[in-house]
């Protein structure tokens, strides 16, 4: 019995045909292929790579978006490194990074070894917990001012109630980050958790069956047996939740629009009204590359200290 | 009868006596003590914006603020429709997130399957340059993109709002990947049936492909819905605005007229919530997965 032969379209059998032929065989099949491809990867690529590109001309050039740019090589990063204003947004920045990503790390971490657990109401506690998930930044924005309004927020109201000294909140400079921070982290808690949550249930149950039978007390089957295991989600989470940080913009927008006294000013906010309020976009496209490179070396600095330690993560 | 022998439960005197195959459930777990009043602080947010929404103006601004409105009123959701154009914006928004879902389903499916099974010139070479672009923080793109439009006359209206989420390279990756791990053989037989390739993809593959398209929609719905940045950079017109945009906005005119800031709030929030809830472990998986295009 003759077997037919088993072939996907595009991939024709190309050894008993004729040199020619095979020739517009591979046209036919590279028109094809970028007819499938085509649309969306001018759309990823036209959005990305060009502009991508091109931000890196305007960070070598003064241009006001109107006039002729002018071109001045360095002088916007050597701007940069002088400009007292940048230095404060970075330091505004870092604060930001270091309240939040090992905050919602360990928040995450804690609340997927609650969550882990067939007890009842556990859909109530999920869906509570993962339900902020969906809340935009505009949204937390205003939920933020209205909670943690001095004077007529619940946040002071339960101070008030407990006999305890009344906040300035979002409109105390030493304080509005933190509280951005906890509306981050009511609004990110579900992502963390999520990943927390499929990492543990990857742990193999013997393994912690047979601690247990070896009478290794909940916590030290934690610690010994269950936290090896997360090693290398938590390095994803905390590269995840730093590139986040760092580019913290949306919550400062729709509460503090970087005040009060600058206090909440982060680099990506600084860089919006340089280039959008000012209109200086060289300047602003210099600050932008800087950001970019600081992700690229957080990201890589961290995946090597991984791979050093041998925590696989990426 | 037998007792149900599991090596995990050392008998205690209490279970002997209601023999069960689910031993952990007769003591109450420890853990509600935990979990309870958290999963409570995590809705009080949510709680607050919806009373304030029914609560009248006048409380919402009282010293001592009540605890409970006095009386629950919709004068705030009036207001807002009556005083603002938000329907314009819910409408914005819906022609924009829903633009962008179909395009999106549609593009990057096309896309991932190109990349998964067909074999042509350049295919890897954009194929990588797509999943770097990943890495690429949208701050850079922020001032060349809104350049571009301004050249193209785009800037000021919904195409504007639009276009960026009209293809992602983490949809094109997504679905790359999906459509890796689904068998070969079947695309195969509709070949030897005589599908042409487009046939193949969209009678055998497509329909593979649901829980994919799921995850992709629901991962778009919550960007482009959700997005505030590019809006605020494209669109001045109030009347162009999104739903996202046109209530960041309002702090600075409206900062005070909390029931009509919440009653909007609540009309942004609630499409997303009840997707949500109606759909819970597809928003888990992209959750998931969506970390994962790091």
């Amino acid at each position: 019995m003759a077997l037919p032969r088993i072939t996907v379209v595009g991939e024709l059998p190309a050894g008993d045909l004729p040199a020619g032929s095979r020739r517009l065989r591979r046209w036919v099949e590279t028109l094809q292929g970028w007819a499938f491809v085509g649309p969306a990867t001018v759309i990823v690529l036209g959005l990305s790579i060009f502009p991508a590109a091109w931000s890196l001309v305007l960070s070598l050039q003064k241009w006001d978006g109107f006039s002729d740019p002018t071109m001045i090589g360095p002088a916007n990063y050597s701007r940069l490194v002088t400009d007292d204003q940048f230095w404060d947004a970075v330091r505004h920045t870092l604060f930001y990074t270091v309240l939040f990503v090992p905050t919602s790390a360990l928040m995450g971490l804690f609340l997927a070894v609650a969550l882990n657990r067939k007890i009842r109401l556990i859909g109530f506690y999920r869906t509570a917990i993962f339900v902020p998930f969906v809340a935009s930044a505009a949204s937390t924005g205003i939920l933020a001012t209205y909670l943690f309004s001095p004077q007529f927020g619940l946040a002071n109201d339960v101070l008030r109630r407990l006999g305890l000294p009344q906040q300035g909140w979002l409109e105390d400079p030493s304080q509005a980050m933190v509280v951005i921070a906890i509306m981050s982290l009511w609004g990110q808690a579900a992502f963390t958790t999520v990943i927390y949550l499929a990492a543990l249930q990857d742990v193999p149950a013997e393994l912690t069956e047979a601690a247990k039978i070896d009478g290794a007390s909940p916590w030290q089957t934690f610690w010994r047996i269950v936290w090896p295991h997360l090693s290398p989600v938590t390095v994803f989470v905390v590269v995840w939740q730093t590139i986040g940080a760092i580019q913290l913009f949306d919550l400062v927008y729709t509460t503090t629009r970087g005040g009060p006294l600058d206090a909440t000013k982060t680099i990506v906010y600084f860089l919006w009204e340089r280039a959008f309020r000012t209109l200086e976009f060289g300047y602003g496209s210099a600050a932008a590359y800087v950001l970019f490179a600081v992700t690229l070396l957080i990201t890589i600095g961290i995946v090597v200290y991984s791979r050093r330690r041998n925590l696989e993560a990426f | 009868m037998a007792a149900p022998t599991t090596l995990s439960a050392p008998s205690r005197p209490r279970s002997t006596s209601t023999p069960s195959a689910r031993p952990r459930r007769h003591r109450m777990s420890g853990w509600h003590f935990f979990l309870f009043p958290t999963a409570l602080l995590f809705m009080v947010p949510f709680v607050q914006m919806v009373l304030a929404s029914l609560s009248p103006a006048a409380e919402l601004v009282q010293f001592p603020r009540p605890l409970l409105p006095s009386r629950l009123t919709v004068e705030g959701f009036v207001g807002l429709f009556t005083e603002t154009p938000a329907l314009r914006w819910l409408l914005n928004s819906t022609i924009v997130a829903g633009s962008a879902i179909v395009a999106q389903s549609v593009l990057c499916s096309l896309a991932g399957y190109g990349f998964a099974r067909l074999h042509f010139r350049g295919r890897n070479v954009s194929f990588f340059a797509i999943v770097a672009t990943i890495m690429i923080p949208t701050q850079v793109l922020m001032i060349p993109t809104y350049v571009l439009f301004a050249r193209l006359g785009l800037l000021d209206g919904l195409t504007a709002a639009t276009v960026p989420w009209l293809a992602g390279a983490f949809g094109i990756f997504l679905m790359r990947q999906f459509f890796l791990s689904i068998p070969v053989e079947m695309e195969e037989a509709a070949a030897l049936d005589g599908c042409s390739r487009l046939q193949t993809f969209f009678r055998v593959v497509l329909p593979l492909a649901k829980p994919a398209l799921a995850t992709l929609a629901i991962f778009t719905l919550l960007g482009a819905w959700n997005d505030l940045v590019w809006p605020l950079i494209a669109i001045n017109s109030e009347h162009n605005f999104t739903i996202q945009l046109g209530i960041a906005n309002f702090q600075g005119t409206r900062r005070t007229q909390w029931s009509l800031l919440m009653a909007a709030n609540v009309v942004a929030t609630a499409p997303l919530i009840a997707f949500f809830l109606a759909a819970q472990r597809q928003f888990i998986a992209t959750m998931t997965l969506s970390g994962m295009k790091g």
